[in-house]
């Protein structure tokens, strides 16, 4: 299932000691620096986020971006393919990146006084990227294995990408975030190459430090590593509007499974977006709450629970995207019921959440577990570096950490219902059903040779 | 919804985070004692968030389940489905009016029910109130049993659906054999549907008991706060007995090749052996030496040979999970099925290769440079110490144990490390699981 209360991620700080102020500051190459000071453990998170993702990519260089993030760890003129891992472990941190939507991160968690180690890889990546040929056509081959481990041998994440690719006409959400098959086959080094110059540069990018740091010790570190970087001509990227959608869309995905599976996805708008009310976001993540936020709430109790017409069923939406995005419900039939069954329950809620306001306990019980998720994120400092990086890089900036349950715990029970109603209707609506296909053998077919020797040559 | 690519699985990352590592600077300071039922306790004060971890684990994983499989899960997974006078609904309701969670479940080894919450009232009244009724309890209603086993029954299909489950069930079965480690905790279709009431009030009376109880806390309370709270959540337990050891694993006879038809892009290749157990007297070798083969992420031999050099695998790892008695070494692979006889045999090649050589002197210091200078990272946060509490109560391992961590792996020396893998790992008696399309099966198919 998508969704989790702590998957809504941005919530202001209820009056915690711990929760400290965030520290702003902007290089003059364009590089934002934003550091937040967390003494609770001697560690740092060290955060190069840049504002590029799949949703930048157009027809033909799907994935694109995320190859891209693989070839960051292939090294520059200073430091060999390799170097940066082996750097970073030397120095006992933890480091990946990851590809999204909206945006490419890249992060190292250390002790706290290795943050230097970081910034010095960090910058050299970030203008003085190699690309060697014969790495990336490795890196390639392990891209398509991820791909096949993710998404192919994946009968619901197969599922779901082709519910993407139907639900939206133009929006690039369309696409994949590890792109397609295809396109990804006819990928070259200099569609990298050229990717990373358009995109690479401080003036595009956010370093987000959160951990047992002084401030001004941060920014001067950040000068003089990130300080004599260029900026580059970055132009904004086009938006790509979705055209409204003329009515229902449905799509069946025969793949190898034993399980059928559901997705109904209703398109809704998201923060920043012009022409809408400002808190109509806030009440479509109150809404998905409503449905799914936590064991106590309507799916559970009601779907899994109360019918049992689902084995699992799942609510998610995220204000937080770029791009306008969806109101996705996803679930499993129950043993005894079909996948028309578990639409027509899913359906059902849908119409009360259109009919009825919800109850006041039911949105109360939503707001403490906001506030009391704000103190568990605390735990964490990646966590916290996390919500910061998403903000600036939608463009939304951090100061909504501080906003962000003021303004959910704001929405009244006739938004949410307004919500719904204009946004939940069945023109707006794309189903995707799994069907599943026969596996091998049905039963696996076991040719165990026990005494055989294991290896072939 | 934020779609994320990470370049490495979880599952290395996995096995990392099942070992522990130390340095003198920042542990933290375990206090421990018994309750008057007999429970054993560690706590560990952490004043800064107003929050408070409390895991209360028993010796009551499927490793118990006794011709039952899948009955310590389900046990497990009815506690928070009704307990005294409250229905999953209100057990529900309760934790999340007050933002506070709970969870139950069994993994081989150790059962664990886990609730957090806010340490302001009435959050922390509800939830110790809630969690000591789900642990002492537990109604085990009829109705409630059937749906949570037809859901299981749906998730044990979903299972067959992915070869990575599949390879992994089967590896351990080679492994294991007839030992009670050899499935899974949430068990078979034959299994799960077999499991009455009767089973799961007898298993919960037999191993939900005080004496084979630790309670493992981190929060934002006193010393005197946290024995009142130790005691109240275990005193509706009887003080019983402790489960008995868990029999020991007999190493493999002989070599087992398994070749599972799947219906799948990609091979998916597992490999595995009886590895050690928590305590282990080469735990420190065994860890330290897998590190550098596989357990190091991006860094390790085995991603340097199989994905660095080749670009055959997105994920490739190897780890011990040591457990009550021997738990597996594992390493594993996905490739596409054209490459699967290749990578399998870099794996194979690049294990044999380092039982016989061991590492080189600046491999070790890398990874002792690694797991030393990283300890901080590893226990920073309370999430992460309650875990650890959890793990050292249960395996009765030493109060000292992270104080001296950093120090042990210092010590470990480049033949330590090649003895100690030449004593417990045999290449030529390996279980190896195949998932994936088998070309002889095609044929047979179609008869």
């Amino acid at each position: 299932m998508f969704r989790t209360l702590t998957a809504l991620a941005l919530l202001a700080p209820l009056a915690v000691h711990a929760a400290s102020k965030v520290h702003e500051l902007t290089l003059d190459n364009g590089l934002k620096v934003v550091v937040k000071e967390d003494r609770r453990a001697p560690v740092v998170t060290s955060q190069v986020w840049y504002r590029i993702g799949s949703s930048y990519e157009y027809g033909g260089i799907t994935g694109v971006s995320h190859v891209l993030e693989h070839m960051m760890f292939k090294g520059t003129a200073k430091h060999p393919p390799g170097e940066f891992s082996r750097i970073v472990a030397e120095n006992g941190g933890d480091e990946n990146a990851f590809t999204g939507r909206d945006y490419t991160a890249y992060y190292q968690n250390l002790a706290k006084d290795r943050l230097e180690v970081a910034f010095e890889l960090e910058a050299d990546r970030m203008r003085n990227l190699a690309l060697p040929p014969a790495e990336f056509d490795k890196e390639l081959a392990v891209v398509q294995e991820e791909r096949r481990l993710r998404t192919d041998d994946d009968p619901e994440a197969l599922t779901f990408e082709r519910f993407n690719a139907v639900a939206y006409a133009a929006s690039p959400y369309r696409n994949p975030v590890i792109g397609w098959e295809g396109d990804l086959a006819e990928l070259k080094v200099d569609d990298l190459r050229d990717w990373y110059r358009q995109w690479y540069a401080p003036n595009n990018a956010i370093l987000v430090v959160v951990g047992d740091v002084d401030a001004p010790a941060v920014f001067e570190l950040a000068r003089k590593h990130f300080g004599p970087l260029k900026a580059e001509q970055v132009s904004a990227a086009k938006q790509r509007p979705e055209p409204p959608q003329p009515g229902e869309q449905r799509i069946r995905v025969k793949a190898p499974a034993k399980e059928p599976y559901l997705i109904m996805g209703y398109k809704a708008t998201t923060l920043g977006q012009p022409n809408i009310e400002e808190w109509e976001p806030y009440a479509l993540e109150m809404l998905a709450s409503i449905l799914d936020g936590g064991s106590s709430t309507r799916l559970s109790r009601e779907l899994v629970r109360g019918a049992q017409v689902a084995a699992e069923a799942g609510a998610s939406y995220s204000a937080f995207t770029r791009l306008p995005g969806m109101l996705v419900m996803d679930g499993t039939p129950a043993k005894g019921h079909d996948i028309a069954d578990l639409e027509k329950a899913l359906q059902s809620q849908i119409q009360r959440l259109k009919d009825e306001p919800v109850g006041e306990a039911e949105l109360e019980r939503i707001r403490t577990q906001l506030i009391a998720n704000k103190v568990y994120e605390l735990d964490s400092v990646y966590a916290q570096a996390m919500q910061i990086g998403t903000l600036e890089a939608t463009g939304l900036g951090w100061p909504l950490i501080y906003q962000y349950v003021e303004r959910l715990s704001a929405i009244t029970p006739a938004q949410v219902q307004a919500v719904a109603r204009k946004y939940l209707t069945a023109d707006n609506l794309t189903v995707a059903v799994l069907d599943p296909q026969p596996l091998a053998g049905d039963a696996p077919a076991h040719a165990a040779k026990a005494g055989a020797v294991p290896h072939v040559r | 919804m934020s779609v994320s690519l990470r370049r490495s699985l979880s599952l290395a990352t996995l096995a990392l985070g099942l070992t522990l590592t130390g340095t003198a600077a920042a542990v933290p300071e375990i206090q421990t004692w018994e309750t008057a039922s007999g429970a054993k306790v560690l706590f560990v004060e952490a004043p800064d968030l107003p929050m408070l971890d409390l895991r209360v684990v028993f010796d009551a994983g499927s490793a118990r389940d006794a011709g039952h499989p899948g009955l310590a899960a389900m046990t497990a997974n009815m506690l928070t489905q009704g307990a005294g006078d409250w229905d999953a609904d209100a057990i529900a309701e309760r934790m999340e009016a007050v933002g506070a969670s709970l969870q139950a479940s069994a993994l081989r080894d150790m059962a664990f029910v886990a609730s957090r919450s806010l340490t302001r009232e009435p959050a922390l009244e509800t939830a110790l109130a809630t969690l000591t009724k789900v642990l002492a309890e537990p109604r085990f209603a009829g109705p409630d049993l059937e749906r949570l086993r037809q859901n299981t029954l749906t998730g044990l299909r979903q299972e067959e659906q992915d070869p990575g489950t599949v390879a992994q069930k089967s590896l351990y079965r080679a492994i294991y054999g007839d030992h009670p480690y050899a499935e899974a905790p949430n068990g078979t279709p034959e299994g799960v549907s077999a499991l009455t009431r009767d089973d799961l009030v007898a298993f919960h009376h037999r191993y939900y008991v005080a004496s084979n109880a630790v309670v493992a806390m981190v929060g934002a309370i006193t010393r005197a706060q946290a024995e009142a709270i130790a005691n109240r959540v275990t005193a509706g337990l009887p003080t019983g007995e402790r489960a008995a050891a868990p029999p020991e694993v007999p190493a493999l006879a002989a070599a087992k090749d398994e070749r599972i038809d799947f219906t799948s892009s990609q091979t998916h290749v597992l490999i595995g052996q009886p590895g050690m157990r928590r305590g282990d007297p080469d735990y420190f070798p065994l860890y330290v030496g897998n590190h550098i083969l596989g357990g190091s992420g991006l860094v390790s031999l085995l991603m340097d040979e199989v994905r660095e050099k080749r670009g055959l695998s997105y994920s490739v790892y190897s780890y011990f999970l040591p457990m009550r008695a021997d738990g597996p070494f594992l390493m594993g692979l996905q490739t596409k099925n054209d490459q699967a006889d290749q990578a399998r045999d870099v794996l194979l090649t690049t294990l044999r290769g380092f039982i016989q050589a061991g590492p080189t002197e600046s491999q070790l210091t890398a990874a002792k440079k690694n797991i030393t200078g990283g300890f901080p990272l590893r226990i920073a946060g309370n999430a992460k110490v309650v875990e650890y509490l959890a793990m050292i109560g249960f395996y009765g391992l030493p109060l000292d144990y992270l104080d001296r961590f950093t120090d042990r792996v210092e010590a470990v020396t480049a033949e330590q490390i090649r003895d100690a893998f030449a004593r417990r790992l045999h290449p030529d008696r390996l279980a190896v699981v195949n998932v994936g399309p088998q070309p002889g099966t095609v044929a047979k198919q179609g008869d």
